[in-house]
């Protein structure tokens, strides 16, 4: 078993109120664990912390590379859905299809339309394709079950196992189930 | 599983950027324009209200369009990482792009294709209005070539620190207006030492000093700051 994460002893304080305290995890390839947790608990600030984004914080993380959907789904509205995943995969140097992986999140004829003309579920699957844009170990994903629907749910579930099958590991934020056999779960505030 | 991402060419991940900032200005023509819309109105305000006739105006004519195109660039930074701030892919840009500060100085450059080259372009329509002498026209122009890049490249700086502020405008001015002073100084100084018949060599060569330090130090400091930027 290869650990694509290893916590150990995380603590950390946002605004004088301690978050979490002496947390440690591990995560290996083909794992999926969700962290639950009620509102500010601190479930957005640990996936910041994995994913380098935040890093007031006390003990040690130690990751492969990431890539990270958080509440902000990284899309300039401007732009088309192309445009935007052109942008991704220029940053990632890599040579995946766009087309092949608008159409793997069920927005195949959508290439061309600006992302401010789209639902916000419709926005949620556009963020969710650029994860699948050159094959990163872990995803993090914050809350990616927000605003899809039933369909939206289960594409969820399944880009989740492909990917764990692949041997990815997955760190994912979320209320509600995420349906993926076999996922653990961190509860925070606890 | 292996990172399958390739290694990035330090000019792909330019383009790449480059790329992105063209589509978006395409798409918000007015954001670029208005800035250029304020220098002329500004410039046109100077015309019509500074007294003592043309003799007046030709002497502060070159002051005038240096401050504001200043005051203008300053207009332009405010929304350099504003947008990218709000929907998430500057953090985006500073978790993927290695080195980051390529596509940071992609945006400096295309923020400085829009505002100081722009405004250099422009720049001889603003002598006309204030009646500068024809023949210290190229002495404007050289000096606004070379001393505008390091407007943006300092901004830039007080934009990456106070995106993450909700009312960052006047701060911005505080920050990054006593940078500017230098700039403003040579600039102003090489089209005077010209109009009495002295050599501006020094002027220019501060002017390209400062923008060869802005052009080293400034892509490293905006990357810091935006790192501060985004945590909060």
């Amino acid at each position: 078993m290869v650990a694509v994460v290893e916590v150990s002893e995380l603590t950390c304080q946002r605004d004088g109120r301690e978050l979490f305290g002496a947390l440690g995890f591990e995560l290996n390839a083909g794992e999926c664990l969700e962290v639950r947790g009620a509102n500010g608990s601190g479930k957005s600030t640990l996936l910041r912390c994995v994913a380098g984004l935040f890093t007031d914080y006390a003990g040690t993380i130690e990751t492969a590379s990431s890539l990270y959907l958080g509440h902000r789904l990284g899309l300039n509205l401007l732009l088309t859905a192309e445009q935007n995943l052109m942008w991704y995969r220029g940053l990632r140097g890599s040579a995946d299809s766009i087309s092949e992986v608008l159409s793997r999140v069920g927005m195949g004829g959508y290439a061309r339309v600006s992302c401010q003309n789209m639902s916000a579920g419709q926005q949620r699957r556009i963020g969710l394709a650029r994860v699948l844009i050159g094959q990163c170990p872990l995803w993090l994903l914050d809350e990616p079950l927000t605003a899809l629907d039933a369909t939206g749910q289960e594409l969820v579930a399944s880009l989740i196992q492909e990917h764990l099958q692949g041997s990815g590991a997955v760190l994912c934020a979320t209320h509600q189930d995420l349906q993926v056999p076999g996922a653990r779960t961190l509860q925070l505030g606890v | 599983m292996a990172d399958s991402a390739q290694p990035r060419s330090v000019v792909g991940l330019f383009g790449t950027q480059l790329r992105r900032e063209i589509q978006t200005t395409a798409r918000s023509m007015e954001e670029a324009v208005n800035p250029l819309i304020f220098l002329f109105l500004a410039i046109t305000l100077f015309a019509l209200s500074v007294g003592g006739g043309v003799e007046d105006l030709r002497a502060r004519a070159s002051g005038i369009i240096w401050v504001l195109v200043l005051l203008a660039n300053m207009l332009s930074l405010e929304s350099l990482f504003r947008r990218d701030y709000d929907d998430g892919t500057l953090e985006q840009m500073l978790l993927l792009a290695q080195p980051v500060f390529v596509p940071i100085l992609a945006k400096i450059v295309a923020q400085w294709c829009l505002s100081g080259l722009a405004m250099t372009l422009l720049a001889p329509l603003a002598a006309l209005i204030l009646y500068l002498p024809t023949n210290e026209l190229p002495v404007l122009l050289l000096s606004l070539l070379l001393g505008t890049p390091a407007l943006s490249l300092f901004g830039a700086v007080g934009a990456a620190l106070t995106v993450g502020l909700r009312r960052g405008g006047v701060l911005l001015g505080l920050l990054i207006l006593p940078l500017y002073v230098p700039v403003l100084i040579f600039g102003v100084g090489a089209v005077s030492e010209h109009m009495a018949g002295v050599s501006i060599n020094a002027q220019i060569y501060w002017l390209l000093a400062i923008t060869m330090l802005a052009l080293t130090v400034a892509p490293f400091a905006v990357q810091a700051a935006l790192r501060i930027s985004v945590e909060q």
